[in-house]
């Protein structure tokens, strides 16, 4: 029960993370909160599965098309909505505005085309399960566990050891040193923006093949656990955010089974806010100095 | 544009006054119950983003579940007068104190972490209490709610018609009105902006940056907690789902809307937002995203918010100087 129960959190945590990475990476650029990272994680599942089901008939490939759709969402937030705002150098909260008036843009985009109601989603990883003793394994689990971990790497990988992520980097620490420095900061935040979308929308299809189904709210409480998990790992911090979300979902499932189902999400947002209070920067953030 | 600023700087004044005789009159020229319940509902959201706008305008305190004390308010309200019968007298202070009391409670640890950590800790609050509320099945009823909430009265008399209900709300607004301009300009206000600059620098001139911290989470909870106790006696039924974090987000957007630290912003921002999407009717589905589209751009427009980097009172000042040298000359 315990260990069954423990996968079950680790598979659907890892989900998690991938969307805390989004929120960890735009945060350590531009110190913003993302509020349209939920949404976005909802298109993506929508996106990919309207393409399967309307137009193309090979799920990968509407898989890949919904993907680029997804990127070219987070680049449009980007351009259209928060350079703008960089360029007239104004408080940070205007932006955080304006993500939330995407999110709203979104959510309500995908109701109005793609229909309100809960839809059905082929699961497209089922190959059967393995069971040892009482714990069941499905091959669902494994390969979104898998994927998860590969995208986990991958990020991490780009961000501390290319050339990108260094920019990247040197962005997060000062805008006006990196542009002296040669490095094409808008350039950079587009495609901060993109690679936080893509790893959203493909945590979106991955949890909508899980539970087999979708529909347009998801984001909204996606959104929430994923933010809450990035700043549990710490903020701007890419492991933090990997584990952030992993111990979310652990918490929310042993929550669920041992304490009450009820009171799932309440259960770990209370550990969140205990970790918070003890350690305010986070499992893995650096402790932050005040000057004056 | 800073004509009109300078006009309304100038007669500031006598423009409250029009603006609340206007108010009063009202209810007397437009009699349909439609256009009354939008104005209810306009006159509740003010009251509500003016809460807000003191945490977040004043104080520089990202909430994001202001929600939360306003669901307090409601099911307090809800709870005392279907079960112990209270008069909304009764029932509105109760909302305040328990509003208030929950404000402190969150208050007190959190006011320690800043920014997003304080962000991501008042959402999780809001979605703890909401959980409560739809789990706390012999208190609340869960996701049933409380149905048959007695309509709103006060001393014997009950306010049932939709005019009366009106000028209930009216002088919520005026009284909340009141409570944050006198909080922002006393001593005690300049201390909360000052902290909302700097709060490092405001403790290094002996400024209690905690106490007046906390004193304005329970003030904003309070006035939100009363917003619910009308809520509830209005609408006659409440349930979890009107208190969700996207409610507490959609307060945020109020509250910011019409300018950061501006009580007349926040009036008219208030007022805008929830005008616009009942005027777009005819538009059916669509309302919600041309509503997010608006909030884009009006952020590209104006970024700081409708009245944000207006300051009136700066503005008057500089006025009378000018007469002043003119009068010499």
């Amino acid at each position: 029960m315990f260990l069954q129960q423990l996968i079950n959190g680790i598979t659907i945590g890892s989900t998690y993370a991938l969307v805390a990475i989004g929120y960890s990476m735009v945060f350590g650029v531009l110190e913003l909160i993302n509020f349209a990272n939920g949404s976005v994680y909802m298109l993506g599942g929508y996106l990919t599965l309207m393409l399967y089901t309307g137009l193309v008939g090979s799920f990968g490939l509407s898989f890949g098309l919904g993907l680029l759709l997804t990127a070219l969402v987070g680049y449009t937030i980007d351009r259209f909505g928060l350079r703008r705002l960089r360029e007239k150098k104004v408080p940070k909260i205007a932006g955080l505005i304006t993500t939330l008036g995407f999110s709203q843009i979104i959510e309500n985009a995908v109701r109005i085309f793609f229909g309100s109601e809960t839809k059905p989603y082929p699961n497209m990883l089922d190959f059967g399960q393995v069971t040892f003793g009482n714990v069941t394994i499905t091959s669902s689990q494994v390969i979104i566990l898998m994927i998860s971990i590969l995208l986990m790497l991958l990020t991490s990988v780009t961000v501390y050891r290319t050339k990108m992520g260094k920019a990247m980097l040197a962005v997060s620490q000062s805008q006006e040193a990196s542009q002296l420095m040669g490095i094409n900061v808008n350039g950079i935040i587009s495609l901060t923006f993109m690679i936080s979308s893509i790893l959203a929308a493909i945590a979106g299809t991955l949890v909508g093949m899980y539970y087999q189904n979708i529909d347009a709210s998801m984001g909204a409480s996606v959104g929430m656990k994923a933010l809450a998990s990035a700043v549990l790992g710490g903020v701007g911090v890419l492991p933090g955010a990997m584990v952030g979300g992993v111990l979310m979902g652990i918490f929310e499932t042993l929550g669920a089974s041992y304490i009450s189902s009820g009171y799932r999400d309440a259960i770990s947002f209370a550990i969140l806010i205990i970790v918070i209070l003890f350690k305010p920067s986070g499992l893995f953030g650096r402790k932050q100095i005040n000057k004056v | 544009m800073n004509k009109i600023f300078e006009f309304c700087a100038w007669h500031s004044g006598k423009l409250t006054v029009g603006a609340l005789a206007l108010a009063i009159v009202f209810p007397f020229v437009f009699t349909s119950s439609y256009v009354l319940r939008i104005a209810i509902t306009v006159l509740m959201y003010i009251v509500l983003s003016l809460s807000l706008n003191l945490l977040v305008g004043f104080l520089g305190q990202m909430s994001m579940g202001h929600a939360a004390f306003w669901g307090i308010g409601a099911y307090t309200a809800a709870i005392l007068s279907t079960r112990l019968n209270l008069s909304s007298l009764g029932t509105f202070l109760a909302a305040m104190v328990v509003a208030g009391l929950f404000g402190l409670l969150l208050g007190l640890p959190v006011l320690k972490l800043k920014g997003y950590y304080l962000t991501v800790v008042t959402l999780g609050f809001c979605e703890i209490v909401r959980l409560v509320e739809l789990n706390w099945m012999d208190l609340t009823r869960g996701s049933l709610g409380i149905a048959a909430i007695p309509p709103l009265n006060f001393f014997g008399q009950i306010f049932k018609s939709s005019r009366s209900v009106y000028f209930v709300a009216l002088v919520l607004v005026v009284l909340a009105v009141y409570v944050v301009h006198s909080i922002i300009n006393s001593r005690v206000g300049l201390a909360v902006m000052s902290i909302r600059d700097d709060d490092v620098a405001a403790a290094s001139i002996g400024i209690p940056v905690f106490r007046y911290k906390v004193m304005v989470f329970i003030v904003a909870g309070m006035l939100a907690g009363l917003a619910g106790a009308f809520y509830a006696h209005y609408i006659s039924f409440i349930d979890p789902s009107g208190f969700t974090t996207s409610a507490s987000l959609d307060l945020v957007i109020l509250a910011i809307f019409g300018g950061q630290g501006s009580i007349p912003g926040a009036i008219l921002g208030t007022t805008l937002l929830t005008v616009l999407p009942e005027t777009m009717r005819s538009l059916m589905e669509y309302r919600q995203m041309i509503y997010g589209v608006i909030i884009v751009v009006m952020m590209l427009v104006k970024p700081d918010g409708l009245l944000g980097r207006v300051n009136f009172k700066y503005i008057r000042q500089r006025l009378q100087m000018k007469a002043e040298k003119e009068a010499k000359a």
